[in-house]
């Protein structure tokens, strides 16, 4: 099996995030191949679409298929932003790579700037990754002075800049609209779409984003081709994937497998429960995908099509486990905190339901639930779903609903005996 | 109000975007003057607006928007918990509750000596090392009771490593 083979390759391998280490081990061959070869803008976005590399940051839209929509001839600045604002709650793979191997996100943003016809670029990084935000600078630095950034890129006429942009703590910075108007310099507070950012992107001009993760693929299709990665894989679910396992399980971790290694091989692969625990819930992508039973998910493998046909979404593929020593309702109640906490305050819905939902989901855990209270939290969940400009509060509602489709009767048991059913105690 | 070395720093984070975008320069020119000065008090920010040529109510949207700015003094040493889901599920409440004892404050408090504030804060991106806490520009991950009374043992000693 494929196991740490793409973007996480080098980790492991002191001062990986080096130029140096990089090179070593065939960094910026991908680069040199599509300028010197030369590989034609064309001909980089067909190997993409063949890849079936889809967007890695949660939304999974098809990455060539993206690029493709860029406008050509145009003049002016086309620009291109990585999107490294990681804070889905179980997502932590993007400062893994940023940690371990920012030279292959970095060589993967020049591939798609020449693809693209990008000539400037920010990698728009959280504010609280101080650590990664200085190795990739650092990273950076490494890469003008070795000339793969910069005027003139290796001798051709192709010129492109990239920085670092550091946000300043907001979650909904992740929204890729969001994320723009943050780097002009305003509130995180999503656009409406459309008009897309292939045509009103950052400062009104045609803009792409992708995931870290989705970057840092980038160089290896290009070497080993599309089809080598979509092989990887399985059809429409090309290559391998990280994912976070958190939770409780005995050795979390960032594991980069094929798609569709069934769930069960992952969980092993992460240590497996703790002694003697049944596995009760699974989220497969990040919060804001709905919850599994335990025991359907031991039968799902892991691809956006799989999870998909089991009721949820691969998302970021951040897979957070929990076992029968978990409350639903006091988990799902610190969840909704969540989304509570990082509504942006612009769609009415969201503003104000996040709020609902938190506050009801609160007086369940502390015994003072009320009869209707399971039939609020479903209405109010489905007059916010669908009705804001981005998916923050789709997100937020989620978790609510399927913990109270697959696990009603401990919501029950909240409201009829004022306590939990099962005590996590001194948690 | 601010010195030479932060000056010229907002200036090179000016210089990264077109000359007509000073307005992105913002956020970065807040954390820099928040970084001299402790905190964001409404006199720093109307200055760092208007050294962008900005109306200063773009930058009260902005420091009042972000989390990562400190409208009030606090603690030389910040401790910012996460308490979201993957760190909830691995003692997040725990970790919380055995700093605030050991701490004598609670949530969002500063110790009277100014040297500690604790703050729960959401998911912090390091799911895989739950639970674990930022402090100034580290992450400590993984934490237990003792990790945390060897750390407080440290920043008390007056260790200038731990910012």
């Amino acid at each position: 099996m494929y196991v740490n083979g793409v973007t996480l390759k080098n980790r492991g391998v002191p001062d990986s995030h080096r130029l140096s280490v990089y090179a070593g081990t065939g960094g910026y061959e991908a680069l040199r191949k599509v300028l010197q070869e030369p590989m034609a803008p064309e001909q980089i976005i067909a190997e993409m679409k063949k890849s079936a590399l889809r967007g890695r940051g949660g939304a999974g839209f098809p990455t060539g298929l993206k690029w493709s929509f860029m406008p050509k001839g145009v003049s002016g600045t086309k620009y291109l932003l990585c999107n490294a604002d990681e804070g889905e709650p179980g997502t932590c793979k993007d400062r893994d790579i940023m940690r371990y191997e920012p030279h292959r996100l970095i060589e993967g943003m020049i591939i798609g700037a020449y693809a693209m016809g990008a000539t400037a670029g920010y990698i728009f990084i959280r504010g609280e990754f101080i650590e990664p935000i200085n190795i990739v600078e650092d990273a950076l630095a490494e890469a003008y002075a070795a000339g793969y950034l910069g005027k003139k890129i290796l001798g051709t006429d192709f010129s492109f800049d990239l920085y670092v942009y550091r946000g300043a703590g907001a979650y909904i910075c992740g929204e890729e609209t969001a994320l723009m108007e943050a780097l002009e310099g305003k509130k995180g507070q999503p656009r409406f779409k459309p008009p897309f950012p292939a045509s009103y992107g950052l400062y009104g001009r045609p803009t792409t984003i992708n995931n870290v993760e989705t970057f840092a693929s980038v160089p290896d299709i290009i070497t080993k081709g599309g089809e080598w990665f979509l092989n990887l894989g399985k059809p429409n679910n090309g290559g391998t994937k990280i994912f976070s396992v958190t939770g409780q399980v005995q050795k979390p971790g960032n594991y980069e497998v094929p798609m569709g290694l069934p769930f069960r091989d992952l969980l092993e692969m992460a240590g497996g429960l703790r002694p003697g625990r049944q596995l009760k819930a699974v989220i497969p992508g990040g919060t804001s995908t709905a919850m599994i039973a335990g025991e359907v998910m031991m039968d799902v493998t892991m691809d956006y099509d799989s999870i998909s046909k089991a009721g949820s979404a691969l998302g970021a593929g951040s897979v957070i486990v929990m076992d029968d020593s978990v409350c639903m309702v006091r988990t799902v109640e610190r969840i909704a905190r969540f989304y509570m906490h990082e509504s942006c305050g612009q769609c009415t819905p969201c503003r104000e339901g996040m709020g609902w939902l938190w506050r009801v989901m609160h007086r369940l855990e502390n015994g003072q639930g009320r009869e209707d209270d399971l039939q609020l939290l479903l209405d109010v969940g489905s007059r916010i779903e669908g009705r804001t400009i981005c998916a923050l509060a789709d997100g937020g509602v989620a978790p609510v609903v399927s913990s109270i489709k697959l696990f009603r009767e401990e919501y029950e048991y909240h409201i009829e005996h004022k306590r939990c059913m099962i005590s996590m105690g001194e948690h | 109000m601010l010195s030479e070395k932060s000056l010229e720093a907002i200036a090179f984070e000016r210089s990264k975007y077109p000359p007509e975008e000073s307005r992105s320069a913002l956020l970065a020119a807040l954390r820099i003057a928040q970084e001299e000065q402790g905190y964001l008090r409404d006199e720093l920010i109307t200055y760092v607006a208007n050294l962008l040529d900005l109306p200063p109510i773009q930058a009260f949207e902005v420091a009042t928007f972000y989390t990562m700015y400190d409208l009030k003094p606090v603690g030389r040493h910040k401790f910012c918990v996460c308490g979201s889901v993957s760190c909830f599920l691995n003692g997040s409440d725990r970790i919380i509750r055995h700093l605030s004892e050991r701490l004598g404050i609670g949530l969002g408090e500063t110790t009277e000596d100014g040297l500690f504030t604790l703050q729960e804060v959401e998911c912090l991106g390091a799911c895989k090392d739950a639970p674990m806490l930022q402090l100034g520009d580290r992450y400590y991950e993984n934490l237990t009771p003792e990790s945390l009374d060897a750390l407080i043992a440290e920043l008390q000693g007056g260790s200038t490593d731990v910012r």
